[in-house]
């Protein structure tokens, strides 16, 4: 019962993660954006987030919590808006192919976040030596009415931001005319460009807002899943290419990457659950994700339905001359 | 009343086509922007002379004969990454899963090594490898081709998903043929007898991984350019409804294809664990796979264009590791850098496709 426990725990941490990536990449994704460039604008989210708590925290002696976490939100939601603005303008405007953009921003974001996280273990003495102690901890607070709930009670308030924030974008989506626009836009974009939609803005729109918000999946990767400290291990990279396959499982649904999410985190962790597994056979556990979102890519494009189909121009350019 | 057209201040029009030296000129211009905005941000960082670390650069790469050597060894791995993604990426199929093909064809080349390296002579051993590593290669790109064929699955996706399955299946044989035990790694196989590995040419070690590519090189670029797949490959990726109406097999050439491309990674994994490394693990692939993308894409698809861009992207990466011991930074600077340089070059295409034409007719080239 406990290891279940633990495991649900595990898995609502991990899973938050990855929530935030996909519900990022989903809103970049309804407008024709197919952006690779998630675990980059994660490390940048999440690098930028520390940056700034860190410098806060080394300036002062005693640090408001409140106010770090202030910091780091902004420093966070600045880097990745900033990362989705060089991808924009770089597919949109300049009109460069959007997979070696996104794959190039990722190398970026990543030199970015090691280099600088690198330099401030250095800084602060060693590897595991940054300490934000004090907005870490304010990322740690759990919801005073849940303290008794089992399982809840240890759970930053983080998680249900990105629950709320599913929630929100799923009715952003389908029940708002801006919403319906911006799936146009993603459908086929020279018919949203016939009935006056401007394309060009729902695309940057989208594609910087949904940045921001897969960049709050490396800030809570920062503060709460590896508490307020740097590893060059390539951590955010992995749970980066999780969500964009997340993305591909939830079929473009924000709702369904909910659940989506946790059960990643189960497959995830579950190796560690399961007595008696060779070294060998844990690699081998490892790969379910991977091999789940394979298997709901194949099925959903063999059976056809129309509602479960990627953006009908996702990945694809749009210059209004070329129609 | 008179009605008034309103000229906009700049507007885009698309260009012709435009001479090869005329659009490297202006990917130099870009190239030399982003050293310039690289060189900015490094000074912004440590505060030294940028012309220091650029002359550092090249010391890593050239400084001295074993360090060409690397050199040279890193940038036909590269080129040969980039030759493999060529066909497919011609067709329009955007095989992302290069990392994984390498490292699948590296497994199946560690496994010839290690359980036929006490019975077979050399010879024996590499041709086995060729043909066990492209086969396995061509079984890894070719299930994300086949269901792209037959049932349209979304290969970006796909062959994305198909890396992470291969670095687990690395992660397993890792962890089978661990030696010693608990070091977690391969070790260097056979190296007491050096079965398998790559015989030195002229005292060179890397010689033949150099010939190999360059024999590669030439061939793909006559594939492409005049043979009769090649021109197959061309149509289907310009449009696949053309391609059905003269009669081409469009399901056969996407399956072709991508076998023939997940093939040449899975080479690529072979020269890789047979010629340089000797060892398996998930780095062997080392993100090559990823960034032989935007190789084999700033080139066209021109094999011999590749040469230049490979050699670009691994002389700074050598360069920043240089720096980075030098000057005790962390060689992650090199993965910045890049990403600046290749956002520079990646925005100076624009201008090769497209004129900026401003009001009153005047014209930029």
């Amino acid at each position: 019962m406990e290891q279940i426990l633990s495991l649900t725990q595990a898995a609502l941490v991990f899973g938050t993660v990855i929530l935030f990536g996909a519900v990022g990449e989903i809103l970049t994704e309804k407008s024709g954006n197919l952006n690779l460039g998630v675990p980059g604008i994660m490390y940048l989210g999440g690098i930028a987030g520390l940056a700034g708590s860190f410098m806060y925290e080394m300036s002062t002696a005693n640090p408001i919590p409140l106010v770090g976490l202030l910091i780091a939100l902004l420093c966070t939601l600045a880097a990745s808006l900033l990362g989705g603005l060089i991808y924009s303008f770089l597919t949109i405007t300049l009109r460069a192919n959007q997979n070696v953009t996104g794959l190039t921003l990722t190398i970026f974001g990543s030199g970015v976040a090691n280099f600088f996280g690198g330099a401030m273990n250095t800084m602060a003495g060693g590897v595991g030596q940054i300490s934000v102690a004090a907005t870490s901890g304010a990322y740690r607070a759990t919801l005073p009415f849940l303290d008794n709930v089992g399982v809840l009670s240890s759970l930053g308030f983080m998680v249900y931001v990105a629950l709320i924030l599913a929630f929100v974008m799923s009715w952003f989506l389908n029940k708002t005319r801006m919403g319906l626009n911006l799936r146009s836009v993603g459908e086929n974009p020279a018919t949203a460009d016939a009935v006056g939609i401007n394309v060009t803005k729902y695309k940057y729109m989208a594609t910087c807002i949904g940045a921001a918000i897969t960049g709050l999946g490396g800030l809570y990767y920062v503060m709460d899943y590896i508490k307020g400290t740097w590893a060059n291990d390539a951590g955010i990279e992995r749970l980066g290419w999780l969500a964009v396959a997340l993305v591909i499982f939830a079929r473009w649904k924000p709702k369904q990457a909910i659940w989506g999410s946790y059960l990643f985190g189960v497959l995830f962790w579950l190796y560690f659950y399961i007595g008696g597994l060779t070294r060998s056979s844990q690699e081998l556990f490892k790969m379910l994700p991977y091999v789940v979102t394979i298997v709901v890519l194949i099925v959903v494009s063999i059976r056809r339905k129309h509602e479960n189909q990627p953006p009908e121009s996702l990945g694809l350019p749009y210059f209004r001359e070329d129609r | 009343m008179t009605q008034t057209h309103k000229v906009p201040f700049m507007r885009i029009a698309k260009r012709e086509s435009m001479p090869l030296w005329h659009s490297l000129l202006i990917w130099l211009i870009g190239l030399v922007l982003a050293l310039a905005v690289s060189a900015i941000v490094i000074y912004a960082i440590v505060h030294l002379n940028p012309i220091k670390i650029y002359t550092a650069m090249f010391e890593g790469n050239f400084g001295s004969e074993r360090r060409a050597w690397v050199f040279l060894r890193d940038m036909v791995m590269l080129l040969c990454i980039g030759i493999g993604l060529a066909p497919a990426f011609r067709m329009r199929f955007w095989n992302i899963g290069a990392e994984g093909q390498i490292l699948i064809g590296g497994i199946a080349t560690a496994a010839v090594m290690i359980y036929g390296g006490a019975t077979m002579p050399t010879w024996a051993l590499l041709v086995l490898s060729v043909v066990v590593s492209c086969i396995a290669g061509a079984i890894w790109g070719g299930i994300p081709g086949a269901f792209k064929a037959r049932y349209g699955t979304n290969e970006t996706l796909f062959t994305l998903m198909m890396n992470y399955v291969a670095i687990q299946l690395t992660s397993f044989f890792v962890a089978v043929w661990e030696n010693p035990y608990g070091s977690n790694t391969v070790g260097v196989i056979n190296q007491q007898t050096q079965a398998g590995w790559f015989p030195a040419i002229l005292g060179q070690k890397y010689l033949l991984n150099i010939l190999i590519v360059m024999v590669l090189t030439v061939a793909m670029f006559i594939y492409l350019r005049y043979s009769k797949h090649g021109y197959e490959i061309a149509v289907v990726g310009e449009s696949e409804k053309t391609a059905r109406y003269i009669g081409i097999n469009v399901n056969k050439v996407i399956l072709r294809t991508m076998m023939l491309s997940g093939a040449i990674c899975g080479l690529t994994g072979f020269i890789t664990v047979a010629g340089s490394s000797h060892t398996i693990s998930t780095s062997t692939a080392g993100g090559s796979g990823f960034t032989a993308i935007i190789v084999a894409w700033l080139a066209k698809f021109n094999t011999f264009v590749m040469i230049l861009v490979a050699g670009l992207l691994v002389f700074l990466e050598k360069g920043a590791i240089q720096i980075a011991s030098q000057y005790n930074l962390n060689d992650y600077a090199s993965e910045m850098i890049t990403g600046i340089i290749l956002f520079f070059i990646l925005g100076s295409e624009f201008f090769t496709h497209y004129r900026l034409i401003f009001r009153r007719g005047k014209e930029v080239e």
